[in-house]
């Protein structure tokens, strides 16, 4: 499937790089670019000694949107900095998520990794503590209305999104790994008590086997998918990173995920980073993640939806259905996230808010555009 | 081929289809799309002398302005500007959809364009002595620029100076005035072969219109130019035309505050920008008499050249 998908052409094989026309070339870094993976391409270009290679024009947006990467990996090691002395306040460690995370751990899923906000982790104990500490040095909640703010609250893995007043940089504080209505039960003590120091900076990471399953889990639990192929990326490099880096690193993956109840979501990573990029997955593990395959009428299904919504949001990528799996995954990952009496009245709300009043979504959106971080350290 | 050359019914075919119209707009490849009337008439006026883009050239943008979807459509419609279906602003009222692509295409090129150190500034050049006209909205700036542009001063831009990275020249990006409240009235009766768009009133910026700009500008953009003289103009009712040199080192701080990717670029910047301001000439100049302020600016240039 990948005619008309330049993007997972290149994903899949590097090779194919030097053999895109110029309209090809066009086509990809409009998918590149909506699938926020452009600054890696300029990485694979690069590492590639593809330069010369490829067309001017294509170099001169791989080149201006790394510029734009360096620039957020130095801003986001400065608030990692700012963070870590903000929360040993109050006795809570600096503990990393997602592009933070590799940034701060230097691993190769940071190299050209855009982010448009910074993820922790603290523990559900000393949440109140923390949230007051981060209040009173600039990280403010964006007005939201007190639906939202109770929504939040009470049935999700994350306080509402804070932004720094002066920087506006976006902070997503999570205390546990998913809402606590959700299907699955992982208990997030199992991270905290597995969590790793980044060469003794004081700064902690998940383990690496953590990261990966956490990585997943949020990706085929949440309902957009604007980054999904991006996550599916970092996920796949991570993967092979840990591969040669860390002992036993394949062997233990399905075994951790099943002991923190979190088997489904690596199944799925596991599955589409194979079917959509060609991620090398040993076979071994191939066949100890096989016992916990869904029904086939459920694969079957599930295969249609994800390879859809996977895809970069752009108009070249829409296949038939597109819309509408996407539509069905957001109903999905409220679905997994509260049973059916709690998401009817909620859904029905953010239905209403969004055709009469501002939708938190429209919001969030927007803070997704092409240069969010650049206006950043500028404002 | 010019836009120009392109009957009307086929433009029309072609921005309204699903394929878009390319055309270039200094070194960018711009694909636009849009239903909206305003929109084609005005883009058809406006850019009749720029190139369209060949067939083989890698489009930097696709751009489109047209209705967002929605139930509010029936009250009081909207305008929503989409790069590459990107919803970077918030929609805005319906007649504000021409200003509302310039200003997109500004965006496009302010936030991809990193080649270059990109400068709120117009430039324009005269005698082969390029002007940056750094200036905050309502300070006389582009008023300035509209009349040196209808003097036989080269136009290079109107909003963004591009100061290109590995060369240090500056880069024409020429494309449509734009004017508001009343220098667009003064532009008009002073220059009365100007085409213009109509006026857009109640923007965020006041009336806006744009202006077309000059066939000759349009064909030099492949020419870059080198900057000599930099100039904060400020208009002031009834003050007598005063330019005044100030040191290069308060110039650089000043314009760095109109740079939309100075700190992004980092030394790369200062490098540039510090080049750039030890090859000009560096004032503040007040005016109110345009005719006064083009003809001292003329002989400025001629000095400069000398």
């Amino acid at each position: 499937m990948s005619a008309g998908f330049p993007i997972l052409s290149v994903l899949r094989d590097t090779r194919s790089l030097p053999t895109l026309s110029v309209k090809e070339w066009e086509l990809l870094i409009r998918q590149a670019r909506a699938a926020n993976l452009l600054a890696f391409l300029y990485h694979v270009v690069v590492d590639n000694d593809l330069e010369n290679d490829i067309p001017v024009k294509a170099m001169l947006h791989l080149e201006s949107v790394h510029i734009i990467a360096l620039k957020q990996r130095e801003a986001v090691m400065g608030e990692i900095e700012v963070l870590k002395s903000i929360l040993n306040q109050v006795d809570a460690p600096l503990i990393l998520l997602k592009g933070a995370a590799y940034i701060k751990a230097d691993l190769r899923a940071s190299k050209g990794r855009l982010m448009s906000d910074i993820d922790i982790l603290v523990p559900q104990s000393l949440i109140g503590a923390a949230e007051k500490r981060l209040a009173l040095n600039g990280w403010l909640g964006a007005q939201s209305d007190s639906y939202n703010q109770r929504y939040y609250r009470k049935w999700m893995h994350e306080i509402p999104p804070l932004t720094h007043v002066q920087r506006q940089t976006a902070l997503d504080v999570h205390h546990t790994i998913l809402p606590p209505t959700a299907k699955f039960k992982p208990d997030p003590e199992k991270l905290l008590s597995d969590i790793r120091e980044v060469n003794s900076s004081g700064v902690f990471t998940l383990s690496p086997i953590d990261m990966v399953v956490h990585s997943a889990t949020h990706l085929f639990h949440e309902g957009e998918f604007h980054n999904g192929l991006r996550d599916l990326v970092d996920m796949a490099s991570l993967c092979a990173e840990f591969g040669d880096t860390e002992p036993l690193f394949w062997e233990q993956l399905v075994p951790r995920a099943k002991e923190l109840d979190l088997i489904r979501p690596l199944f799925y990573f596991l599955r589409y980073s194979q079917k959509l990029i060609h991620a090398q997955i040993p076979n071994h593990c191939q066949q100890a993640v096989g016992s916990d395959t869904p029904s086939r009428l459920k694969l079957f299904l599930m295969d249609v939806l994800f390879t859809r919504a996977l895809l970069p949001e752009h108009e070249s990528c829409k296949i038939r259905f597109s819309d509408l799996a996407r539509w069905f995954l957001y109903v999905r990952s409220h679905y997994l996230k509260m049973p059916l009496y709690l998401l009817i009245p909620h859904l029905i709300r953010k239905a209403w808010m969004s055709k009469f009043g501002d939708s938190p979504k429209a919001e969030q959106r927007e803070a997704h555009t092409a240069d969010d971080i650049h206006r950043a350290p500028q404002a | 081929m010019i836009l120009d050359d392109l009957p009307y019914n086929d433009y029309k075919t072609q921005i309204t289809g699903k394929c878009g119209l390319s055309i270039m707009t200094g070194p960018f490849a711009v694909n636009i799309r849009s239903q909206v009337q305003s929109v084609i008439d005005n883009t058809y006026l406006m850019y009749r002398n720029n190139a369209i883009a060949e067939p083989n050239e890698l489009i930097d943008f696709h751009v489109n302005v047209d209705k967002p979807g929605g139930l509010r459509n029936f009250i009081s419609p909207q305008i929503q500007f989409y790069f590459d279906g990107v919803q970077p602003f918030r929609p805005l009222p319906f007649q504000q959809a021409f200003p509302m692509l310039e200003w997109g295409l500004n965006l496009c090129v302010s936030a991809t364009a990193n080649q270059y150190l990109i400068i709120h500034a117009a430039v324009l050049e005269k005698n082969g002595a390029a002007v940056i006209l750094p200036g905050p909205s309502g300070s006389g700036k582009s008023t300035l620029c509209a009349a040196l542009t209808n003097s036989d001063w080269r136009l290079l831009s109107d909003e963004l100076t591009l100061i290109s990275l590995k060369t240090g020249q500056v880069q024409p990006l020429v494309r449509p005035v734009s004017l508001k409240n009343q220098s667009i009235d003064i532009i008009k009766k002073k220059y009365p072969s100007a085409v213009f768009t109509n006026v857009t009133d109640d923007t965020s910026k006041g009336s806006v219109a744009h202006m077309q700009a000059p066939a000759s500008s349009i064909e030099q953009s492949k020419l870059p130019a080198n900057a000599r003289l930099l100039i904060f103009p400020k208009y002031v009712a009834n003050s007598p035309f005063n330019l005044e040199q100030i040191p290069r080192g308060s110039a650089f701080m000043a314009l760095i505050d109109n740079c939309f990717n100075y700190h992004l670029l980092g030394e790369r910047g200062f490098t540039v920008l510090s080049n750039t301001i030890r090859a000009t000439h560096c004032y503040t100049l007040k005016y109110s008499n345009l005719d006064e302020a083009i003809a001292q600016l003329s002989q400025l240039t001629e000095q400069e050249l000398a």
